[in-house]
């Protein structure tokens, strides 16, 4: 259950091998999380993600899930949650890709930033209305709002989930469950490596303390560095002939 | 039927379950019986502030319509949806009181029995269970079973919390009065020891202390009370105020709370003794309806905890203070020996209950923090209060865990019995 102050003590991580899901597991382990399910695709990272999290102290569940494999997600999640229930779910997968024009890449990133992630949260979210309570926390990013020539396939597949998500919140209003959607920055991870960081660059463990303090608030969504909610207000309405050419 | 978004009296941590209100015992067991995979748990007047009334995607009994009660000769028999105020309503032109009132009379019998509630008068009196003498408890197989005390079905059920079944009857002693009025005596203290030392002193009857944590020193204000032969009044009044569905949060801050805490300090007499009717002294609270509104959206906390006498208040009071974090007139009381209730909360010592804003920064460790001193101490947290305390906090707080558990599985070996409070504390 989350008790008062919204600290879980269960986790439910889909794409639990992202940095930023780590990062926010680690965190949410050292106040209340007991249980951890990270749901990924089976690989030494996986592994060593869940002993990790076990030598901090919570029971680790480990579930192959496969993002594109859509008509899975349903059995995945159903014997997770068969488990007890879950107080918090984070759903985190989603693949940056190339800015090549390849229309299979393109279509890949979509399939899992997008249409894997979204079924995955639509299955969690009926699983936690059931249940009576919970939160779904929605990893976006704040190329959601404006995409980048450097991201923009990836950009496009976030607006899209961003765009479900908070469509999603209003669904579950008075549920019992509520939805998070977090817009972090350029962050510092794996899926970033090599390159050249955005301003406002952000880590891992900052998007973590910045979700468990949305967690505790009644925010809806939150933007990590928090000043990018005030500088995308201006960015969005920057003409696209400027836009073009700011640096990132 | 219907779906609701249920929390409790602190307004925090809502979950959504199906409510039904049974008419009739047997509609009760049928509720019961039907419950399904996630369980059910009754809910009374909703002033426990945590979780222990809410119920997840399972099935909430609301109580409150099984409120039939009466009174021959010097029992009194109630339903458990009947609440302490029309209880006290009744008795008290009929020179009776009941032996054990908590610090709200919007409590049902029912709740009454399942949190074991203490009121001012613990030392003299004990928990509310003592004064049962005999309760009706809707088992998890739909039956109805007549418990007695030195029977450990009763002693699991007082203080249970809900989860060994449904109290829907139980039989009280009732005490006599004078009148419904009572000679109280007002006294300010300066520090904590003079109010430890007030309260020690105190003969009384009832006693109790108003406590400034936001003061170094831990001055108070010490409420003395026996019933008197008066004239004789109203026993309650209707509330004086209400606050308004749609409060911002953030009026109750460190500065408010201070101000707050320091007029409710400066208003009070050095000395003073006069007669007030039975609802003032009880239940100043119940005068403002829907009080809890005041704390906003985020809701509010309040952390009760007893340890036994020693160094346990005084570490833990300064802790609080030097936190910073804000806290409003906090309650102080002395407690007797403890009672049967193997989740009974009351010890022999003190118990202090103090109310955060819950969004309060910094709530959530000092709290976690101030738990280990109390452990340390050897006391516990009020479960009826609790809504945040981690479930690997609970056996070293309470020694009679095993015990309970052992005699709820025996009453409710499917778990029928579920509630938020269970869940999280994984009792």
């Amino acid at each position: 259950m989350n008790n008062a102050f919204r600290d879980p003590q269960s986790l439910l991580v889909v794409g639990g091998t992202s940095d930023i899901a780590l990062a926010t597991a680690r965190l949410l382990v050292r106040r209340r999380v007991r249980r951890v399910v990270l749901a990924a695709r089976p690989s030494g990272a996986l592994t060593r993600a869940a002993d990790e999290l076990r030598t901090a102290g919570a029971a680790v569940e480990t579930v192959a899930f496969e993002a594109t494999a859509v008509s899975d997600h349903e059995k995945a999640f159903g014997e997770v949650f068969a488990g007890g229930d879950i107080d918090v779910v984070l759903v985190a997968c989603g693949v940056l890709g190339t800015n090549a024009l390849d229309p299979v890449k393109a279509a890949e990133i979509a399939a899992v930033t997008y249409v894997g992630a979204m079924s995955a949260a639509l299955v969690c979210a009926n699983a936690l209305r059931e249940q009576g309570h919970g939160a779904l926390v929605v990893l976006s990013s704040v190329a959601a709002e404006r995409p980048r020539r450097a991201n923009f396939v990836y950009a496009s597949a976030k607006a899209g989930l961003d765009a479900f998500a908070q469509g999603l919140a209003d669904v579950l209003h008075g549920s019992g469950v509520r939805v998070l959607v977090v817009r972090p920055g350029f962050v510092h991870t794996k899926m970033t490596e090599g390159l050249p960081p955005a301003p406002f660059a952000t880590t891992p463990d900052a998007v973590a303390v910045a979700i468990h303090a949305g967690l505790r608030s009644r925010a809806g969504t939150i933007w990590v560095p928090g000043v990018l909610r005030q500088v995308m207000a201006v960015l969005r309405h920057v003409p696209r002939a400027i836009f073009r050419r700011l640096p990132g | 039927m219907a779906d609701a978004l249920l929390a409790g009296w602190g307004r925090t941590s809502p979950s959504r379950a199906r409510v039904l209100r049974p008419g009739s015992v047997d509609e009760l067991a049928a509720a019961v019986q039907t419950a399904g995979r996630r369980g059910v748990i009754a809910r009374g007047l909703g002033r426990s502030y945590g979780d222990p009334a809410q119920n997840g995607g399972g099935v909430v009994v609301d109580l409150t319509r099984l409120r039939t009660f009466d009174l021959t000769g010097d029992r009194l028999v109630a339903e458990g949806g009947a609440s302490l105020g029309e209880l006290i309503r009744a008795l008290a032109p009929r020179g009776r009181f009941l032996p054990v009132v908590p610090g709200t009379r919007h409590v049902t019998v029912g709740g009454a029995v399942a949190a074991d509630v203490h009121g001012k008068n613990h030392p003299a009196d004990g928990s509310f269970a003592a004064h049962v003498e005999e309760l009706d408890l809707l088992t998890a197989e739909g039956m109805v079973r007549t418990l007695r005390p030195g029977e450990a079905a009763f002693h699991a059920t007082t203080g249970g919390m809900g989860l060994t079944g449904v109290v829907t009857r139980a039989v009280l002693r009732p005490i006599p009065i004078g009148s419904p009025t009572l000679l109280v005596e007002t006294r300010r203290c300066r520090d904590l020891d003079d109010v430890l030392a007030c309260l020690s002193g105190s003969t009384a009857r009832y006693a109790v202390a108003w406590l400034d944590c936001l003061s170094e020193r831990g001055r108070g204000i010490v409420d003395q009370a026996a019933h008197t032969e008066g004239p004789v009044t109203a026993a309650l009044k209707g509330p004086l105020l209400s606050v308004p569905r749609h409060m911002p949060g953030g009026l109750l801050n460190r500065h408010t709370a201070a101000l707050f805490n320091h007029l409710w300090y400066g208003k009070a007499p050095r000395v003073s003794v006069r007669s007030m009717p039975l609802g003032a002294y009880f239940h100043p609270l119940d005068r403002i309806r829907d009080w809890n509104r005041i704390y906003g959206p985020d809701g509010f906390v309040q952390y009760q905890f007893a340890v036994p006498y020693g160094e346990g208040l005084k570490s833990v009071v300064r802790r609080i203070a030097r936190s910073g974090v804000p806290s409003f007139l906090a309650v102080l009381k002395r407690l007797g020996p403890a009672g049967e209730g193997l989740l009974s909360f009351p010890i022999e010592g003190w118990t202090l209950a103090l109310d955060f804003p819950a969004a309060a920064p910094g709530l959530p460790e000092l709290l976690d923090a101030c738990d280990q001193a109390v452990i340390g101490a050897g006391g516990r947290v009020y479960l009826a209060k609790d809504a945040r305390l981690a479930p690997e906090s609970l056996p070293a707080m309470y020694p009679g865990l095993a015990r309970f558990r052992e005699v709820r599985a025996l009453l409710d070996p499917a778990g029928v019995f579920q509630s938020d409070l269970a869940r999280r504390l994984r009792l």
